[in-house]
């Protein structure tokens, strides 16, 4: 059970989370300009990482904020939580 | 009766005679007794069969290990309680309990021909056996085997125990309270660290509360009593919490653990009531010390299963215990030293023993004083036999070979009515390896041991690897000093003396003159491996641990092989020729020993097991009869029974109601959805297919909400209440996940959007009066209200006052009559249900329930999200293309509308079905097909909705269908399973497809 540290609440049981997959994601501006494959790539294919994961989270039973978090899979070790639209921290790429 | 309790003990109080039952006699023991202790007292040493060749089985140890001495204990059946372990239960007056595994009884057994077939249940028997053939798994064999193998029986009556959670937050937490557990628990407590000290026993201080052996002092006392004192000590630390009777059962990621209190377990049945049984303590902690000890190991040889055979080290705390002896003759079979204070213990106490140890020789202080005290000693022996059928009574050994392989010269035959076994100790790494830790060998003595102790968990004592007193109290200061950041110098000048071990020899197999086949040198007691079974199990190719041990079941009981797993392990290492170290271990899963039920779901059963919704209406419902439906959480009237009806008559009368006269529905569950903002149109329209921006105020809409696959998700009306004000409502069951969706669009992919969401489905309570009389009953309601065509058209919303309280009434229709919605607070919801009633009395106002609504709009052809769709539709699939906005650039799911697959034109599409007998009903989720007669049969689609229209008078269907539009007036069957139902292809409206009704 993991403790996930809420940009906006802090450190709260994993339980009144919820996980929402891969982070970064953006949804395409023109999906009309896009192929069949393009827009397939956006709805349907993710990542499944053995190691540095980012990851999207929303406080769900807490203030109900998405935020994103980068996990390693291999431990479950959290290291680290950041705001939508804030960048990714640089030394886990 | 015989009475094998020679002395006494503090921990035994024998001013208080306790009595119990065991297979139905009665016995005493006394007040601080196990049960297998209390048994042993009386001389029994028999206490069940075993699984597979049903031999007669004995105690073995005395703890958490024990795979022979389980029970069934309680005398009434909602009480009873199967698998219990002899070793751990605490002895209460009144106690019942019975002997597991055999029948008709434990002396008598007839599964004990098993052991003489037992040539013919080779590792894999039931893989191999029981496969063929196939039929008879199920009516021969399964009644059979688990007729046989017994393990207990459930409860039958529901439990009436009450169990409790608790959630608790230390900064340390200390899992056993022996000699290491209880200096980690001081240090961290006495430096101002919040500590929790848990032990699975009734009173701390693990083997070495009853040490007493010369050889080993701690400031020139004996070990056991400088522990009292250190216990005393750490009793008076206001902030160490100690929790006894607590045994630790899962360690899961980020410090998280649960451990299960045991609190009346131990008393008599009538001191019990009232209170709670077991609490489950969910556990954070900044750090965790893992100070769990380490188990003895039983010897592999033959016939090493008799009753009267125990580990070496629970016959010592047998005696010096419970002051209990396992036996007058006793010998001691060993490959390490531990057993000389046993061997000892029981010399001081006038008990007759000799020792049999495999080493060629040892040397050490306590080997030096069994040796003065004249103990017979045979050195470089084994054990290769053993007799006696329901308890030894002899044994034989021989000289072992120099390299240990064979046994050389003559058996010496050895008359004895008890055998303690000590094949060394095994690390308890459970805890270390189930919070993700890894593990080393160590070949010197064969053991695993915790590898990295990460920052968050750390292991001492003899779970470590640490086995004398010296070693174990300086590494655990040391470490516990590091691991807590701390400088506790409470330890700096403590004087240990203690023997110290130093030869070793392990052989995991013991030879024998006799080939193995013929030999029973059993593994794994309770689930009846033997050793032959491992060798069978690699011979036929079987290489991993993880596959040898679900093929010869080895560790797999429910004491998951804590006495068996490293034998298995050394067994296939030394016959695979390759190193131990190299093999791994099977995977320790919680828990560690077997919890309740009860424990796991605590308070959370009969009316707490879910959460329910009720809406303000739901006395009147209750009131007025209705049958329920679950729908999500919530509770809603699904029917009204008048007396003698059953739910089809009851459905047709209401049905019938709504469209001749007036029907009511408690409406207060959809979900609704507060929308405000500057950017609230625009959101509306990019979230649902059709266009908003242009909704005039004081209008609804119908919408449609898709995936971004382009499936359709969600449905529901939205009113424009002021310009910048909207209320969506949802269907009843996806009312959360609509909002939690919708959030996710504006706080990920628009954050631009100056819009609000609120969900206010509790705020408000509704109720929809349809059918041609609804205008009246309005009327009579909102006498002020203009409800003419002109005023308050289909499709609009009007705000007026019901005595003085505000209601939002929209004019929205889902059942295809004239019907208005009122909404007011939800405080009032039950009043105004009430006046509804009441206003409604002259027009027969019919109160309706799901079902009755679930007919009227499948009459319309309305579909239900989750019924008529089931996340592969489409709203084209659906027939609903003009709902979806051609000139809008973009919304939720709308570039997935022009897919390859989603352009199919042999999708399954949404149709009505008409049976050519309109009595007929047909069942939903039927197939349909074409052809009865090609094979395989082209399965088309199936039914998704079948009712009896008592206002069409015949049966009426939707059904989804490949190719379905195209096939208007077509035949198709509906197979079932004693006819063929013949149905014609329809149109999805079946009433009113000019939507006269709605201006009625
Ligand atoms: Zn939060």
């Amino acid at each position: 059970m993991f403790l996930i540290n809420c940009p906006f609440c802090g450190v709260r049981d994993q339980s009144e989370f919820s996980s929402g997959g891969e982070a970064h994601i953006v949804r395409p501006k023109q999906p009309t300009e896009l192929s069949d494959d393009e827009w397939a790539e956006y709805l349907f294919m993710r990542k499944n990482i053995k190691g540095i994961q980012f990851e999207r989270w929303n406080h769900a039973h807490g203030c109900r904020k998405w935020f994103n978090v980068v996990r390693d899979t291999s431990n479950d070790k959290i290291l680290s939580v950041y705001k939508m639209g804030e960048k990714p921290p640089v030394n886990y790429k | 009766m015989p009475n094998y309790r020679i002395h006494k003990t503090e921990y035994i109080d024998e001013t208080k005679r306790v009595s119990f039952k065991y297979d139905g006699k009665t016995y005493y023991g006394y007040d601080g007794d196990t049960l297998a202790s209390a048994l042993l007292a009386n001389g029994i040493h028999l206490v069940g069969r075993s699984f597979k060749y049903h031999r007669p089985r004995g105690i073995v140890s005395c703890g958490a290990e024990e795979p022979n001495a389980i029970c069934q204990i309680g005398s009434k059946k909602e009480l009873t309680e199967p698998n219990v372990r002899a070793t751990e239960l605490e002895l209460y007056e009144g106690l019942e309990a019975s002997s597991q595994n055999c029948w008709p009884n434990v002396k008598f057994d007839i599964g004990g021909i098993n052991n003489f077939i037992s040539p013919l249940i080779p590792a894999g028997f039931y893989y191999k056996t029981f496969m063929w053939p196939k039929s008879f798994w199920k009516k021969v064999y399964e009644p059979l085997i688990r007729l046989s193998a017994g393990l207990g029986k459930s409860p039958i009556e529901p439990d009436p125990d009450i169990y409790d959670h608790k959630h608790v937050h230390y900064d340390v937490l200390v899992i056993g309270g022996g000699v290491s557990g209880i200096i980690a628990a001081k240090m961290a407590a006495k430096n101002d660290l919040k500590t929790l000290l848990v032990d699975d026993k009734k009173i701390l201080g693990g083997s070495t509360i009853y040490q007493n052996n010369e050889t080993i002092k701690i400031d020139g006392k004996l070990s056991s009593e400088w522990l009292k004192n250190e216990i005393q000590e750490i009793k008076k630390l206001s902030n160490l919490t100690i929790k006894t009777r607590t045994s630790v059962a899962a360690y899961h990621g980020y410090n998280f653990l649960l451990a299960k209190e045991n609190l009346t377990d131990h008393l008599p049945e009538e001191k019990r009531r009232n209170k709670i049984r077991q609490r489950l303590w969910k556990i954070r902690a900044k750090k965790v010390v893992i100070a769990t000890g380490s188990i003895e190991r039983p010897l592999v040889f033959n016939n090493n299963d008799r009753p009267g055979i125990l580990l070496s080290n629970s016959i010592n705390k047998y005696l010096d215990y419970y002051g209990v002896t396992c036996g007058e003759n006793i010998i001691l079979f060993t490959n390490n030293d531990s057993a000389y204070e046993t061997s000892i213990s029981l010399h001081k106490k006038g008990i007759k023993n000799i020792i049999v140890d495999l080493r060629k020789s040892a040397s050490s202080e306590l080997i030096k004083q069994a040796e003065s005290l004249g103990i017979k000693i045979y050195f470089n022996h084994v054990v290769t036999n053993t007799f006696g059928y329901r308890k030894i009574n002899s044994l034989e050994i021989m000289k072992l070979s120099e390299d240990g392989n064979t046994t050389v010269g003559n058996k010496i035959r050895l008359s004895c009515d008890c055998l303690g076994m000590s094949g060394g100790w095994t690390p308890m790494v459970h805890m270390h390896t189930q919070s993700g830790g890894k593990l080393d060998f160590r070949d010197e003595d064969q053991v695993f041991l915790p590898k990295e102790n990460s920052e968050d968990q750390i292991s001492v004592g003899s779970c470590n690897g640490d086995f004398d007193l010296e070693n174990i109290i300086d590494k655990t200061v040391n470490k516990i000093n590091k691991f807590l950041d701390i400088d506790n110098q409470d330890y700096q000048d403590t004087n240990i003396i203690c023997s110290k071990e130093n030869d070793k020899r392990n052989i995991w197999l013991l030879p024998n003159k006799i080939p193995l086949g013929k030999t029973k040198c059993f593994i794994d007691f309770q689930n009846d491996s033997t050793a032959k079974d491992i060798k069978l199990a690699l011979k036929e190719g079987f290489r991993s641990i993880e596959h040898v041990k679900r093929y010869t079941t080895t560790g797999m009981a429910t004491d998951q092989g804590k006495l068996s797993n490293m034998h298995a392990l050394g067994i296939i290492a030394d016959t695979a020729g390759v190193k131990m170290g190299t093999l791994g271990t099977t995977t320790f899963r919680p828990p560690f020993t077997p919890l309740t039920f009860g424990t796991l779901v605590g308070r959370n059963v009969g009316k707490f097991f879910e959460v329910v919704r009720k809406t303000s209406m739901h006395e009147w419902h209750v009131e007025n009869n209705a049958e329920f439906e679950n729908v999500g959480q919530w509770k809603r009237p699904w029917y009204y029974a008048k007396k003698r009806e059953n739910m089809h008559d009851a459905v047709q009368r209401e049905s019938k109601a709504a469209r001749d006269s007036a029907g009511i529905l408690d409406a207060s569950t959809l979900g609704k959805i507060d929308i405000q903002g500057t950017d609230a149109s625009e959101f509306l329209n990019r979230v649902y297919t059709n266009a908003w921006s242009k909704l005039a105020i004081g209008k609804c809409r119908y919408g449609l909400m898709l995936n971004e696959d382009g499936m359709v998700y969600d449905d529901g009306v939205t009113t424009r209440i002021s310009k910048n004000h909207y209320l969506m409502t949802t269907t009843t069951g996806g009312a959360a996940n609509v909002l939690s969706k919708l959030e996710d669009y504006l706080q990920t992919e628009w954050p631009e959007l100056d819009v609000y969401l609120t969900s206010v489905t509790d705020h408000y309570s509704t109720a929809s009066i349809c059918g041609p009389n609804s205008k009246k009953i309005l009327n009579k309601l909102f006498p002020n209200l203009d409800l003419s065509d002109e005023n308050f058209p289909h499709m609009s919303f009007k705000e007026d006052k019901l005595e003085n309280i505000n209601c939002r009434i929209m004019r929205i229709s889902f059942t295809g009559e004239l019907s208005y919605e009122i909404n007011i607070e939800s405080k009032y919801g039950h009043s105004l249900w009430k006046m509804c009633i009441e206003a409604g009395k002259e027009f027969n106002l019919t109160p309706y329930g799901t079902e009755t609504m679930h007919l009227l709009r499948a009459e319309k052809g309305f579909i239900i999200v989750g019924q008529d769709t089931d996340g592969t539709m489409t709203p084209s699939d659906l027939q609903m293309d003009w709902i979806v906005s051609k000139k809008k650039y973009d919304f939720i799911g709308k570039r997935s509308l022009y897919r390859s697959d989603t352009i199919r034109e042999d999708r399954k599409q949404l149709v009505g079905l008409l049976t050519d007998d309109p009595k007929e009903i047909l069942e939903e989720g039927a197939q349909i097909i074409s052809d009865v007669k090609s094979k395989p049969i082209d399965m088309l689609g199936h039914v998704t909705s079948s009712y009896f229209s008592p206002n069409l008078n015949k049966s009426i269907a939707l059904a989804v269908v490949r190719s379905g539009k195209t096939m208007k007036g077509q035949k198709l069957i509906i197979p079932m399973e004693n006819k063929n139902i013949n149905v014609t292809v329809s149109d999805t409206i079946f009433l009113d497809k000019e939507n006269k009704r709605l201006n009625a």
